[in-house]
């Protein structure tokens, strides 16, 4: 399978202002060489604490924001070293949908307008295709072609998800960005939400990059699944590899600690982390968990863990795990 | 033992576009020691049932049409407010959703957690600092003196939370409110908390009323459980008992909802069709007939109550047989 989007070792960091004269400058290092491919129709989840830079990631991977180091290949081109004209047609392949659905519509705006929104930017269609496009987004995504003439305030939390997705959509992208895409939901409407997103991805040959803290939610989604943690990626499997074998002790307690809606399993096995995550200003040395890690070693507050492929396509940064090989990201855009 | 009976209690709103009954009829017994789990989607009046019995609603706009709420014994219904301001935070507090917003941002977190012991234990502000060291050492907080100084802005989420559990238990209560206690919280968080509270209810033996719409949250930590749906309890039994043989199609649909408990990525979520109908404009008969896979006539036309299916575990629903 070609690959849709190659990250590779793609890092962001935020300077500190600090004072007009000092001279050294401080950085928050939101993103550390986070690197991963995407396929056709798969859907890639994102896990991690807030602040581990789940949607730095996304943003970085939009050109939202520039990044530091690194780069993004989609479709076989690298979107970084494009003239901006040829980014922006290229892009019009990648879509986000945001996490507020009060937040993200402008509220004087009816819906019609803020669905064909895109396609103004990019200068497609004139005012009748663009009214039709707009009516297919809307029936697409469960709506009707009369809301078009209403304004967001006049739709629940889950109709509003769900213009916003018809937004994503209009452009026919083969991405999309999913930032926490059903946690202001109600579960009976996360479940619509959840099943609307996968027959899309069916009938329109999408691939998501699903980012969530909402460990069912992920499994439910995603082909694989990336763990995040302080800025990198410290583990990355399939979904049923990392759920029945996970490697890093921290999915490990994260995949214990999580509430199970199960009660028979309440008195299960739990590693509970204690403490919280550590400032990206100033993280810690050696391997970034070791200050929460219960099997930390010496080594660890010492040395950095390499990324080690241990089984097929089971990438873990651990010195727990030393079988396998290391693991260097392949160069994009390379024939194999 | 029973701590908290609650009789039939209807909380309703007088707005200009009509009443808005928030609480419907809603009975419940809390007991020493045990915690209560009550669990439903946004708008279904769990908080409005939990402010209720704090007498924390602003009043008017909210009143109460008729209904008990029985503490040992005393209708906190009848009590002066004065009396009310006594048993708040004494012998019946809460912890709220939003540890960002509960906490004053302008007093340091050892002037807000003292203030309890000034008011309620007249002790002086240097017995009451103590005694909120010793507090926040107990919920788990390292350096608990220097914590004492800081401002909540200067606290994670998670320290927030416990300072708001430390506060809610510095008087150690009886009975013990949590509204979406975890909700807000980061991935691992909830597991401390949740963690903390069931090692708090075994020591002090608090009586815990749980809200949530996290069935996980409910299956992880509570004795027994209500299911509510727009102002009315649908299903109420022990919890091992509703994830076990759930009764009510709400619950079923609920449970069945729930991603990532089916392994397999193929796999369609079942959906309850349509939304949480607005409390203004709610079908006549049982409110959940619009969303029912096995609504009839008679669920049209009758609301059904609470009927006793198996021991101790009820359900209000026409459709399902008495056994």
């Amino acid at each position: 399978m070609s690959n849709l989007i190659e990250v590779y070792k793609l890092s962001k960091h935020f300077p500190i202002p600090s004072g007009l004269f000092s001279r050294k400058k401080k950085y928050v290092y939101a993103l550390d060489e986070i690197s991963f491919t995407l396929g056709e129709n798969e859907t890639l989840g994102l896990v991690g604490e807030s602040g581990c830079g789940k949607s730095t990631a996304s943003r970085t991977i939009l050109n939202l924001i520039t990044p530091t180091a690194g780069e993004v290949w989609f479709q076989g081109q690298n979107l970084f070293a494009l003239k901006p004209s040829e980014r922006r047609k290229l892009r019009q392949g990648i879509q986000i949908v945001f996490q507020d659905p009060f937040g993200s519509l402008n509220p004087r705006l009816m819906v019609k307008r803020i669905v064909e929104e895109p396609l103004l930017t990019h200068k497609i269609g004139n005012r009748a295709s663009r009214k039709d496009e707009v009516e297919k987004a809307l029936t697409r995504v469960g709506l009707l072609p009369e809301h078009m003439n209403r304004f967001p305030h006049e739709f629940s939390g889950g109709q509003r998800q769900r213009i916003m997705l018809a937004r994503a959509l209009i452009l026919k992208p083969k991405l999309i960005i999913a930032d926490e895409p059903v946690s202001a939901l109600d579960v009976s409407v996360q479940a619509q939400m959840l099943n609307l997103l996968k027959r899309l991805q069916k009938e329109m040959g999408l691939s998501y990059i699903f980012i969530s803290h909402d460990l069912g939610v992920i499994r439910h989604v995603s082909h694989k699944v990336a763990v995040m943690y302080l800025g990198g990626i410290v583990e990355i499997a399939n979904v049923d590899d990392l759920y029945k074998e996970p490697l890093h002790p921290y999915t490990i307690s994260l995949l214990s600690s999580i509430p199970v809606p199960d009660p028979k399993k309440k008195n299960r096995k739990k590693v509970i982390l204690q403490g919280d995550v550590p400032s990206p200003r100033n993280p810690p040395t050696g391997c970034r968990f070791h200050t929460r890690c219960p099997d930390c070693m010496d080594i660890c507050t010492k040395i950095k863990p390499d990324s080690r492929l241990i089984k097929k396509d089971h990438i873990v940064a651990c010195h727990l795990h030393q079988g396998g090989q290391v693991w260097e990201p392949p160069l994009p855009n390379q024939e194999k | 033992m029973t701590l908290l009976d609650v009789r039939s209690l209807h909380t309703f709103f007088k707005t200009p576009s009509g009443i808005v009954k928030a609480v419907d009829g809603v009975s419940l017994e809390a007991r020493k020691g045990e915690i209560l789990g009550i669990v439903g989607e946004s708008g279904c009046g769990k908080s409005v049932l939990a402010l209720s019995i704090l007498g924390l609603l602003p009043m008017p706009p909210a009143f109460f049409d008729q209904g008990q709420i029985l503490f040992n014994d005393v209708d906190l219904l009848k009590v002066s407010n004065e009396e009310m301001r006594n048993i708040r935070g004494d012998r019946i507090s809460m912890i709220f959703q939003e540890p960002m917003t509960a906490l004053n941002p302008v007093y340091t977190v050892g002037n807000q957690l003292a203030e309890v012991y000034q008011v309620h234990r007249n002790m002086t502000k240097k017995q009451a600092l103590e005694k909120s060291v010793h507090m926040l050492e107990k919920v788990g907080i390292p350096g608990p003196e220097n914590r004492l100084k800081e401002y909540p802005h200067q606290l994670s989420g998670g320290l927030r939370q416990r300072v708001m559990i430390a506060m809610a238990l510095a008087c150690e209560p009886q009975l013990l409110i949590a509204d979406e206690p975890t909700t807000a919280l980061d991935l691992n968080i909830p597991a401390q908390i949740l963690d903390l509270m069931s090692k708090l209810r075994k020591e002090l033996g608090t009586a815990i009323i749980m809200i949530t719409h996290d069935l996980g949250v409910i299956a992880e930590i509570t004795d027994r459980v209500m299911v509510m749906y727009t102002g009315s309890v649908m299903e109420s039994t022990s919890t091992l008992e509703l994830f076990e043989r759930p009764l009510h199609p709400y619950t079923k649909g609920l449970l069945k909802s729930i991603p990532g408990t089916s392994s397999s990525i193929e796999d369609e979520l079942y959906e309850i069709k349509g939304n949480v109908p607005s409390l203004l404009d709610l079908p006549p008969g049982c409110k959940f007939n619009t969303r029912c896979p096995l609504a009839a006539d008679i669920c049209i036309q009758k609301r059904p109550e609470l009927r006793e299916i198996y021991p101790e575990h009820f359900v209000a629903c026409w459709r399902v047989d008495n056994v």
